[in-house]
This record gives C-alpha cells, structure tokens and sequence, in this order.
C-alpha cells in the first residue's frame, strides 16, 4: 500500500511502538519495509484475517515480560496476539 | 432433492475458524461412532463419524482441519480446500457443508461462511455455543442472517443437553429433501483487496443481524489481567505446571495402589489354580506383570490428560502460548508450538503430530526435533519406580515432597535440554532465516465442560489400554521369551535368566553401557525398550520376578534398590530424559517430515546426549555420593 497523505497521517504510528493501554483504530497497514519472514502481502492478509482493517477499534491489553513483547490487541471484540515486529505493519492513530 | 443422496446416506463436512466449538459440535453429532485416520501422503487427521438424527437418518460426518481461509497456508488448511472443492481424491465431495462459527465471536467466521458460499456447495450455518451469546446478552436475528448469507442458520450448543435439538431438526429437514442447493463454483483465491472487501461485507452484514449488548463482557479481560500479567502470569503458569505434576503423584496413588493389589490378587489367583512350572511363568511374570507394570500408570496418565484437556477447554492453552513465546522465540521456537510441546509430556506422537497447526516449516521441523524431549508419559513408569527405590519420601522445607521435587526436576531437565536443542538447531540448520510471525487469537474463557472432558478422557484411556493390550503385551511375552530360555542347566548355582538369550544380549552391549554405570539387566530392559519407554519398566520387572523378587512394581522397586547403586539409578534417570528409547516417535518423525534423515538425527542426538548426560552423572555421583556406590 502507498503511504496516504491525510491530515491524520501525522499522527499515524506503528502500533507495534504503542504501550500497553493505548486505545485508537487502525489508520492502515503497511506491511512494507519490516524484516519479517513472510511476504508484506501475506502478513497484510493474515493481519487482515485476524481483523485489522481500517477503521477498526484497537486496544493493547496485554503484554509479555520480556521487551513487553508480544502484546495482547482487542480488536473488535476479539483479541489476538501478536509480535510487536508484526504489530510494526498496524499503523495505528487515537 | 433426490440428487443428495448419491451415497446410501449424506455426508456432512464440519467447517470453521480454530475455536468455534467444532470438534466438540462433532462428538455431540456422532458420540463414540467416530474413526480417526490420516489422510494417505499427508499426516492431517482424518476424523469421520456417523451421525443418527432422532428421525432416524443416517450421515457420514468429516470434521475438516479449522481454517481462516481457503487460501490453504498449511497442510491441514489444504485439506480443508480440497474436500470443499472436491478435489481430495480419498473424500468424496460433501453433501452439506456445515459451517460453524461460535456465536460469540463472529467476525472472521461469517468472513470465512462467505468465502465458502463462492464455492457453489450447499451450506447450512450452525451457530455454536448460542448458550454462551445469549448468557452475555447478544442479539442474533437468525431469519435477517440467513436471508443476507442466503443459507438456513440454525442455533447449537454441543455441550448442553438439548442443545443440538435445533441442528438435528435441520439435520431430518435435510435428509427429507430439503437440502439448499449448489451452484457453481466461483471461488478464486482471495487476495488483499478481496479479503478487505470481504471483511467489510462481513462486518456489514454482521452490524445489521446481531446486537451487542452495550456493556460488552470483560470477564475474559479482567481474568486476562492477571493471567496475562507481565509477572503474575508467569508465575501462575509455572505454579500450575508444577500443581499438576504434584498431582499427577498424589491424586493418582490410591488408583494405582488398587490397580496392583488386583493384578497382584490375579497374579496370585492364577499361581494357585496352575501350580508352578512353565506355564504359570508365561502368565504370571510373563504377561500378568509385564502389563500389570504398566496399566497401573494409568490413573497418573489420565490426571495428567485431564489437566491438560482442562486448560485447553478453558482457553488457557493460548494464553500459555503467549506467555512462553519469548522464551521459546529465543530459543529458536514459535510460540504455537508451546502447544505441540505440552501435548508431548503426555506423548511425543500427538505432540509431534500437532506441530501441524505451525504454518512454517522450519519452525516445524524444530518442534518436531525437540518435541520426544519433553517427559512423556511412558517416561513416568521409569522415573516412578526409580524415585520409588531411591529417593527417600520425605518433606522438603516443610512443604514439598522430595519425590514430587525430584519429578520436577526431571521435567525441567526435559524442557531445558529441549529449549538448549532448539536454540543449537536454530544455529545449525537455519542460520540465515529470520525469525516467523506469531500471530493467534486469545478465544474467550469458557468453563470445560464436564462431558465433554470425560469423553475425551475415556477416549485416552482406551488408546492406552489398547496400546498396554497389545505391543506393551507383545514385548512382555518377546522379553519372557528372552529371558525365560534357554534354561538354566541342571544344578545351575545362579538364576535362571543367568542363562537366558537375554543375559547374552544383555553382556554383549554390557561393555558399551558399562562406562555410565549399567548392569545387564539394564542392558537387557533397553532392548524391548525401544518399543515404548515404559516397557523397560515390564522388561526389568520380568527380568527381576524371574530372579525371585516377585512382580508387583513395589517388588521391583526392591529389588533395584538392593541391586542397583544410587549413580547408576541416577545414570539411569538421567539416560531417560534423553534417550530415544521409543520406535513409534522416531516412525512419526519420518512420516511427518517426510523423511528418513531427520529421524535418524533424532535418533543421533537424543542417543550422544544420553550418553554424555549418563556418563557424566555417573562419574559425578561416583565422586559425590560415595557412600552409596
């Protein structure tokens, strides 16, 4: 996906970055550019399968112990774990 | 709707995302009248059944792997897209596809019913677990559902009674003709675009059928909170893993006790009816103690199942998975296989099996190198009648049971050393790759239920007593034979077996195992022992009643302790954490990997570890504990 230039770009960041209690929604997926095993189209798919879509309602409820990490994220309902280094492809803004 | 029975009676096909409730949907339709397979070429269970409606209709039930999607990114995923495309040579194609989705949480199971619906089959939505939905306060309109999916939905919960009355009407409608039709197939395999427009359909259709209540439930966050916190959840799940091998010694003694006073009383009974000689031998020592030994370890193993079916029912098994996977990442595991590796303490063969779920081959391959590691059940037998003969019971600071202690430390010995291996393979197969995605859904706490719980229990029982019944019965009479013949020459001044095929094979690998402190009675007991682990246990009891000790496990534990030194007890111990003494492990191992090669490295390096780790406990508890060389 090309970056969008909206207004609220500016306040768009990976949600992979984001502590424990945040609360916001995705603004978009961007699975370009991580070193990840899989390819960007295929973590933007499995993402999208476990719910990330834009506009969604997401919470980081939980996290692990060790570099926080993974983190525990509701979204819309459910809640799925994840890597942080996954979580980097959720770009996420309040 | 004549054209729906091309067999003598329709066949279902359960599908649905992992955690909606199918498998248990499957039992509640099929009850014992269910077959597990494999489907030829891959190992993906093939589970069918036969379903009975109360109108008296018969189907054949297929419960597919879970899936997300029909993109297919793992062998069982496969699997499901080809028995729903019917392109799965052995599977004729479904009657009715039974979608399943658990009514609480519907987002990516109505995305998933939509996807199946391109294929054209006839589809019939089951909303599971509707009991739980309604407790909570959600709103389904079935009639605005079904009108929007354009298939029949009906309401199910498989573990209530009276639950599946619903599903089973539906069932007769169906079986009466009034089965939805098919139509052609349109699917193609989604791509991003497809499966965002899809999600949004999705929750569109969603957002105009069901109500959420406006206090959504929090119970799972709130017990989340603590189970899932940083510290706390670590602690717990460490507290609970040790609970449970507490357990599996204290809440199964009493079992076990009764177990061998009967065989004990049969045993006896039989001495009796026969009057000594050879055939009283055959039965007695030959087969009443060598499966005696062994059945009486089935109250530990079904405790040990129990806990294990408990947590995952409950949901608790995710959680453990998210709580490990950075100490398993960094030793080269995923946090799925947290999953397969648990299952292996009850044995490596589901375990090795369930690496299926791990989409990545080389995390798979991984788990299933490390996986015999974990201390499977077939190890207990061992370790109980070593700790029995050796390690004092008494109290350790007051709280602890130094047999539960010394337990825990052989299967922490186990989950370290598997840790250790993964981390050496990491670096030795796949230095450059990095490292694979975790990504899994955390379902909502659910309270097991205790049918299903006891069905499934009684399932492992029967798997067990057969496996006791037939090659744990097999290598009893194999290891009688051995060491009951040839006889012992007239005015013999040693035993009997002392002349036995058994002692010879036994002397001839003596010298090999003598460096880490075996005898040839051990030596002998390894040898049926690479039949299953626990079988050493019959071999020794075998090898010991025939020298006169008697056959009851409390017999042998005597006898080794008046024969056996304490390092080679520990030696003996320790040989068991590592060595690959199970022949069913290292076969799965081929078929799942699909090659020889890494059974053989199984082998290999579970034999070198064994071997070091004997050695160098021996040559320690030699310097250490003099006394009681």
């Amino acid at each position: 996906m090309s970056a969008q230039t909206t207004e609220t770009e500016t306040d768009a960041f990976p949600l992979g970055m984001a502590a424990r209690g945040f609360r916001g929604i995705v603004h978009r997926i961007d699975a370009e550019g991580h070193a990840l095993s899989l390819q960007p189209e295929e973590i933007e798919r499995r993402l999208i399968e476990l719910g990330f879509l834009e506009g969604v309602e997401i919470a980081i409820l939980h996290e692990g112990f060790f570099g926080r990490d993974p983190i525990a994220v509701r979204v819309n309902g459910a809640t799925v774990a994840l890597r942080r280094r996954e979580a980097m492809a959720i770009i996420a803004r309040r | 709707m004549n054209t729906m029975f091309r067999q003598p009676f329709g066949r279902l096909a359960l599908v649905g995302v992992p955690n909606c409730g199918k498998t248990a949907l499957f039992n509640a339709l099929t009850g014992s009248r269910q077959r597990v397979g494999n489907y030829a070429g891959v190992t993906v269970e093939h589970k069918t059944g036969t379903a009975v409606t109360p109108g008296g209709h018969r189907f054949t039930v297929i419960d597919l792997p879970g899936t997300y999607s029909l993109r297919a990114r793992s062998p069982d995923e496969e699997i499901t897209r080809d028995v729903i495309l019917g392109q799965q040579a052995e599977e004729a194609r479904p009657d009715l596809l039974l979608a399943v989705a658990d009514a609480t949480n519907l987002r990516s199971a109505i995305r998933l019913v939509m996807e199946i619906k391109r294929t054209g089959q006839p589809m019939m939505l089951v909303l599971n677990m509707i009991d739980i939905a309604r407790y909570r306060g959600i709103e389904i309109d079935f009639g605005r559902l079904a009108a929007d999916l354009g298939m029949p939905v009906v309401s199910a919960s498989a573990v209530r009674r009276g639950g599946m009355d619903r599903l089973w009407a539906a069932l007769d409608q169906v079986a009466e003709g009034q089965a939805p039709a098919a139509t052609e197939n349109r699917w193609t395999v989604p791509g991003v675009a497809d499966l965002r427009a899809a999600q949004r359909e999705a929750d569109a259709l969603i957002a105009r059928s069901v109500r959420h209540p406006p206090k959504p439930d929090t119970l799972t966050t709130r017990i989340d909170s603590v189970l899932l916190h940083p510290v706390a959840g670590l602690l717990i799940l460490l507290a609970l893993l040790f609970l449970m091998f507490q357990a599996v010694f204290s809440w199964a003694q009493p079992f076990m006790d009764l177990i061998e006073t009967g065989f004990g009383l049969l045993g006896a009974g039989i001495s009796d009816l026969l009057g000594p000689g050879l055939l009283q031998s055959f039965i007695v020592d030959g087969a009443i103690a060598g499966v005696g030994s062994v059945v009486v370890f089935l109250p530990q193993i079904l405790v040990l199942f129990l806990f294990i079916l408990l947590l995952e029912d409950l949901g608790y098994m995710a959680r453990a998975a998210f709580l490990m996977d950075r100490i398993m990442g960094e030793a080269g595991l995923h946090g799925r296989a947290f999953i397969p590796l648990l299952s292996s303490f009850a044995c490596a063969i589901p375990g090795i099996m369930a690496t299926r779920v791990i989409d990545n081959r080389r995390d798979r391959l991984t788990t299933i190198l490390v996986a015999p590691l974990m201390t499977c059940s077939a190890r207990i037998p061992v370790y109980t009648l070593i700790i029995a003969a050796f390690i004092p019971e008494r109290q350790v600071l007051g709280l602890f049971n130094l047999q539960g202690l010394v337990m825990f430390w052989l299967y922490a010995a186990g989950i370290v050393s598997a840790l250790g291996a993964s981390f050496v393979a990491k670096y030795v197969f796949w230095p450059n790759e990095p490292t694979p995605p975790f990504m899994l859904e955390l379902p909502d706490y659910k309270l097991p239920r205790a049918r299903s719980v006891l069905f499934d229990l009684m399932m492992r029982a029967k798997m067990f007593l057969r496996r006791a019944g037939t090659t744990i019965f097999t290598m009893s009479v194999l290891i009688w034979v051995l060491a009951s013949f040839p006889a012992a020459p007239e005015g013999a001044s040693e035993p009997a077996i002392y002349y036995s095929f058994a002692a010879t094979i036994g002397r001839f690998i003596e010298p090999v195992l003598a460096p880490i402190g075996f005898n040839w009675q051990i030596s002998v007991a390894l040898v049926p022992g690479m039949a299953a682990r626990e079988v050493a246990v019959a071999a020794l009891g075998t090898v010991y009643a025939i020298e006169g000790a008697g056959e009851s496990t409390q017999q042998v534990a005597q006898a080794l302790a008046a024969n056996w030194s304490l390092p080679t007890a520990l030696s003996f111990l320790v040989w068991y954490i590592f060595a690959p003494q199970c022949m069913s492990t290292l076969a799965v191992i081929r078929r799942e990997t699909g090659a020889a090669k890494w059974a053989w490295i199984t082998f290999g390096y579970m034999l070198a570890l064994a071997y070091v780790a004997s050695f160098i406990t021996y040559h320690l508890a030699l310097v250490f504990l003099p006394s009681f060389g």
